[in-house]
């Protein structure tokens, strides 16, 4: 017999869904219109974000309220702490992407300083972390959590790039590209910051499935 | 070693086995919870630690019960100074039909010792100071038992026990037909003598279990089936079994 308390669980990991699905697409938004030059794109990454902070607070009330009624133990009791935890990383991640957005504005009406390559990678690289961070959430897979943790030396190996080219070919050359190469340091800064929310979304999916705790201890991964 | 430890415990009613193989070790100066489905054998493994179980018919023991490294089931084991040491809170408080004072010296006399009244006042003063009825109580102490709140019954029959200076104190559903209110003050008088008593309670309530626990024991047909810390067993069970009972998806 399936217990009232699952179903409402189940509701709790399709909100939790839900938000992962509007954090990646204003991750993908935000990115698709700093290549495109798409005020429009860049504003619905500002406006959206209302929707997301409107969420937030649902599923916090959400699990607040699992938590008093049902006093939760064990899996499911790991599972709500850790869907709070995941919750607000999503937030945060969404308000990055509205960082994005809002850098987007400032460069829009400006020749592009350089065509964007590596920028757009970094971009997929947290794309495809917050996806399978999520995934792994929603499935209860470790294993695809661990995998996902894999992908953030990259991250920052693409940042360094980035940050390399814009301050040594581009700023220490010619400072009049400052204020664009400024903008877009902090675009990668913020895209490496994505990253390490869905790290910690990771490191919380494998306490949450495993029981153990990863966080500040690479060692046990 | 622990206060208590069992050794390939086994026991029998008739042809029922009640215990299979239970080892396990309660440490002093711990409250230790047994939780686990009703006839699962938790309230059987605590009658064993005083041997309640002798006065059930047709009981049969295998293994070891060590209390402070003796064990007790042996024949020549003195059942009379065991269950001085090993005291028993019940499910429903059962004082004596007798005053307040009589109740806590009650197991002295038992017990032949014939102490002077002044001695027998110092321990009626000091047992209700350690349940934290004394204040409630000094000025009643002829007033009949029967009388008294459940709440203060219950105490009472805890001050009994402490009268007579055991070193363990099994409880078995000791807050059932309290009211939370109540349930959360004999939680807390717990607490406090934990750090005298090795405490050792048998409850269906989990979250007093969570609460008031150090360790935890989780049985299931008769098997202790995990034994481990309070805050590990309910936040990452080991065993399947553990996780579907306190997760409220057994059966």
């Amino acid at each position: 017999m399936e217990r009232h308390f699952d179903l409402e669980l189940q509701e709790l990991r399709k909100d939790i869904l839900r938000m992962g699905a509007f954090a990646e697409e204003a991750i993908y938004k935000s990115v698709e219109a700093l290549k495109n030059k798409d005020k429009c794109l860049a504003k619905s990454v500002i406006d959206g974000d209302s929707i997301v902070d409107k969420l937030e607070l649902e599923i916090d009330e959400k699990c607040i309220d699992l938590i008093a009624r049902y006093q939760p133990m064990a899996k499911d009791l790991r599972f709500i702490t850790t869907g709070m935890k995941i919750n607000a990383e999503l937030e945060r991640i969404t308000d990055i992407a509205v960082d994005i957005a809002q850098r987007t504005l400032e460069l829009v009406d400006k020749p592009l300083l350089k065509p964007l390559v590596d920028i757009p990678k970094l971009a997929a690289v947290a794309q495809s972390m917050v996806k399978g961070a999520i995934d792994a959430f929603v499935k209860g897979d470790s294993d695809l959590a661990r995998k996902v943790m894999l992908s953030d030396p990259e991250a920052d190996q693409l940042r360094d790039t980035i940050q390399k080219e814009l301050v040594e070919d581009y700023m220490v050359k010619d400072g009049s590209t400052a204020p664009r190469a400024v903008q877009l340091l902090l675009i990668t800064r913020f895209l490496e910051r994505i990253c390490d929310h869905t790290t910690n979304i990771a490191e919380d999916v494998i306490y949450m499935v495993q029981a153990q705790v990863v966080k500040h201890h690479p060692e046990k991964l | 070693m622990g206060k208590i430890a069992t050794n390939n415990l086994n026991l029998w009613y008739d042809d029922f086995q009640a215990l299979k193989n239970v080892n396990s070790v309660f440490e002093p100066n711990r409250i230790t919870a047994i939780i686990g489905p009703s006839g699962c054998g938790k309230s059987t493994l605590l009658r064993v630690f005083n041997r309640m179980n002798d006065l059930i018919e047709g009981v049969k023991t295998e293994g070891k019960v060590l209390v402070d490294g003796m064990d007790i089931l042996k024949p020549e084991a003195d059942l009379v100074k065991l269950r001085k040491r090993v005291g028993m809170v019940f499910q429903r408080p059962n004082p004596f039909p007798l005053s307040v004072y009589e109740n806590i010296v009650f197991g002295e006399k038992i017990h032949g010792e014939s102490l002077r009244r002044d001695l027998l006042d110092e321990i009626v003063e000091i047992s209700l100071k350690d349940v934290l009825l004394w204040d409630e109580l000094k000025d009643k102490l002829n007033k009949p038992a029967m009388r008294l709140s459940l709440e203060q019954k219950q105490r009472l029959c805890i001050a009994r026990l402490l009268a007579v200076k055991p070193n363990v104190l099994l409880m078995d559903e000791p807050c059932s037909t309290l009211d939370p209110q109540a349930t959360a003050r004999v939680e807390e008088l717990m607490r406090e003598l934990k750090n005298h008593y090795t405490i050792i309670i048998v409850t269906h309530n989990m979250q007093q279990a969570a609460r008031v626990s150090d360790d935890t024991g989780f049985m299931l047909l008769g098997e202790l089936i995990e034994f481990g810390k309070t805050e590990e067993l309910f936040t990452a069970p080991k065993d399947k079994r553990t996780e579907d009972y306190i997760t409220g998806r057994y059966g």
